[in-house]
């Protein structure tokens, strides 16, 4: 299992759009990815659950990925973070 | 009570009303009894979803990029939604833990996430909750469609009720039971009316809100003569009534009784009488009714009620049926006339300002020739085994005539090098719908082997009338002295070149209308299936000298009441 924790940097938070990337980002991978936010934790292949969590600008998430392909994984989800970060 | 409307379909029904609702997103508290239930539940919401994310991503297809891609990327977030496997577990969970039916499973999970997201003190996020609201929308249509898919069974002598009936309505409906049809909207040429002629059924169209009263269950009458309905009636009028519908049913059936009787004027002339068709199915029926052949199979109906484009052999098994069924007599095959009031579930044509003046027909064809030439070789391969022959709609100018034509001629070398048999001669026409074409008829008539005059679209074309519009429906008149001039022009100009030349709008059905055609030297008229015995019985007591002398008449007059009124009084 590896994880890593981001800070939201938007003001308005996780918006639709890069939510839905993120999503089709970790379809490719076998291993089980989740978001978490303070105590509640949600599977990432689902927009409708990230878009629940809420999260805003200033808050701290985690991603979870643990699984055959998590070291993979986790680096494509990092990548897609730092470049994308300004947009969530 | 009494509702008027438009006498959209003559005859007389009396039976119970069925009101259609459009508004399918209600809750209808059935629960699911069975295991077999359960699982029939869960197959039908991922079905749905199914055709959901299809037509969200036509529309993704054909979204126009030069308007930015703002829009593009929400819909690329509902096939997300549409997909999300949240959503579908709390479906199944409710399915499966609550045996709710899937329609109040899907409405009750959407409202759900709905509220959390409205809850939600973030403007960019309450906004979701239309997206949401959307594709759960979306779902649930999609639900009922697939719902009434061979599921929609009636009591005899149904009566339908509608605010408007659509090709995929009509399509899911079991009509052999329905005796009448009753519509809010549309007219003598909406699709309701077609459907309802081809098949003999009575129909009253455009009755306006006041068909809202009616209720599930009520007792009606309908007159598609008049265009009349009467809801709830006394004993004696139901009476009165039923022995106006046995005289109308006597006089089908004698109609029907000069079925083998060859439509010949008094002095000898054979007029060929042939049927609009949209399958196999209606040839057969039409063939019932004496057509000599099809002078109008319109195709689409082959593309409605799906989720995909049907493939080269579909079509090719569709067409042929229909060649088999025709024997060795004419059909005339319409290319797809699809856009204007003809959508495709899984092709989303750009909203448009006019859209029967827009993206459709022929000029769809042209601009999508990939599915243009599947049709093409589809037809042509089905040729081989009957008499069909080619017609392309909505010809404006020369140049579409040659581009359809190109198409065709590229159509037969592709089929010609795959070693496919198919008819290598097959006769080509064009519809003849719009006025630009019908005063070009003389240059034309060089580039074909066909006319067919389309009264439908020439009348509202020429006139300037949507005929659609419920406020200016009376301005839509086929018997408005321009428009008989261009079809006596069209007539002219194909006889001259050597063209057959036939007619297959509503006009070629009224009987009023019969003898001026035959003045104008018309031999071919296509129409509804069950319109063909009262044209015939016209035919067989007219003449074409008398026919000649109606026509100039006619033409010396200028405005279409007094053209109607001497029509009418010729007809008795």
């Amino acid at each position: 299992m590896i994880s890593k924790d981001y800070i939201i940097t938007s003001t308005e938070g996780i918006h639709a759009r890069p939510a839905t990337a993120l999503v089709k980002l970790t379809k490719n991978f076998k291993s089980t990815i989740s978001i978490k936010k303070g105590e509640k934790t949600v599977k990432l292949n689902s927009l409708l659950n990230i878009l629940s969590l809420a999260a805003k600008g200033g808050e701290t998430i985690s991603i979870i990925a643990e699984g055959e392909d998590e070291t993979v994984a986790m680096e494509a989800i990092d990548q897609f973070f730092n470049e994308h970060l300004k947009d969530l | 009570m009494m509702i008027n409307g438009i006498g959209a379909s003559p005859g007389i029904a009396i039976g119970k009303a069925h009101v259609i609702k459009k508004q399918a997103v209600v809750l209808t508290g059935a629960l699911l009894l069975t295991v077999e239930d359960i699982t029939i539940a869960i197959e039908k919401f991922d079905a749905a979803v199914a055709i959901s994310v299809t037509e969200v991503e036509a529309m993704i297809n054909n979204h126009d990029a030069s308007n930015g891609n703002e829009g593009l990327e929400i819909l690329e977030a509902h096939i997300e939604l549409l997909g999300d496997p949240q959503i579908r577990e709390d479906v199944v969970e409710k399915i499966k833990m609550e045996r709710k039916n899937v329609n109040d499973a899907v409405i009750e999970v959407i409202q759900a996430v709905v509220d959390i997201f409205k809850s939600m003190d973030d403007d960019y996020m309450s906004a979701r909750a239309a997206d949401v609201e959307d594709i759960g929308n979306r779902i649930v249509k999609n639900l009922s469609q697939a719902n009434n898919v061979g599921n929609q069974t009636y009591e005899k002598d149904t009566i339908i009720i509608a605010q408007d009936l659509t090709p995929s309505d009509t399509i899911s409906m079991d009509i052999t039971k329905v005796s009448g049809f009753a519509t809010q909207v549309g007219g003598k040429t909406s699709h309701a009316a077609i459907i309802a002629k081809s098949r003999g059924i009575p129909a009253v169209a455009g009755c306006g809100e006041a068909l809202q009263t009616i209720g599930d269950g009520d007792t009606i009458i309908l007159d598609g003569q008049i265009g009349k309905i009467i809801v709830n009636p006394d004993e004696d009028i139901v009476k009165q009534y039923e022995s106006q519908r046995e005289a109308w049913l006597k006089e089908l059936k004698l109609l029907r009784s000069i079925k083998d009787t060859p439509a010949k004027t008094v002095d000898g002339k054979e007029i060929k009488l042939f049927a609009n068709i949209a399958d196999a199915d209606e040839m057969e029926y039409a063939l019932g009714f004496g057509a000599q052949g099809a002078g109008l199979f319109r195709t689409e109906f082959l593309f409605l009620g799906r989720n995909e484009f049907p493939s080269e052999d579909e079509q090719f098994e569709f067409y042929k049926a229909v060649a088999l069924k025709a024997k060795d007599k004419p059909v005339i095959v319409r290319t797809l006339d699809i856009g204007g009031d003809k959508q495709l579930p899984y092709f989303n044509f750009p909203e448009e300002q006019n859209p029967f003046l827009g993206y459709r027909a022929i000029r769809f064809c042209l601009d999508r020739k990939d599915i243009f030439i599947t049709q093409l070789k589809a037809i042509l391969r089905a040729g081989a085994f009957g008499n069909l022959k080619i017609m392309f709609p909505m010809i404006a100018t020369i140049s579409e005539i040659r581009a359809a034509k190109a198409v065709l001629e590229e159509a037969k070398d592709e089929l010609a090098k795959e070693n496919i048999a198919f008819d290598k001669t097959i006769k080509v026409g064009i519809m003849i719908e719009i006025p630009s074409a019908a005063v070009m008829a003389d240059r034309l008539a060089k580039e074909v082997d066909f006319f067919s005059i389309g009264t439908n679209d020439l009348t509202q074309y020429t006139l300037a009338v949507d005929r659609m519009n419920e406020k200016i429906k009376d301005l839509y008149d086929p018997f408005d002295p321009g428009v008989l001039r261009l079809i006596s022009n069209v007539i002219e100009q194909g006889h001259k070149n050597g063209l057959e030349v036939g007619i297959c709008g509503e006009l070629a059905s009224d009987p009023k209308a019969t003898l001026l055609l035959l003045g104008m030297g018309l031999t071919e008229l296509s129409m509804s299936a069950s319109s063909i015995p009262q044209v015939k019985n016209r035919i067989i007591k007219s003449s074409l000298p008398d026919a000649r002398r109606v026509y100039e008449e006619v033409m010396k007059m200028d405005n279409s009441q007094s053209i109607i009124n001497y029509l009418q009084e010729k007809t008795q």
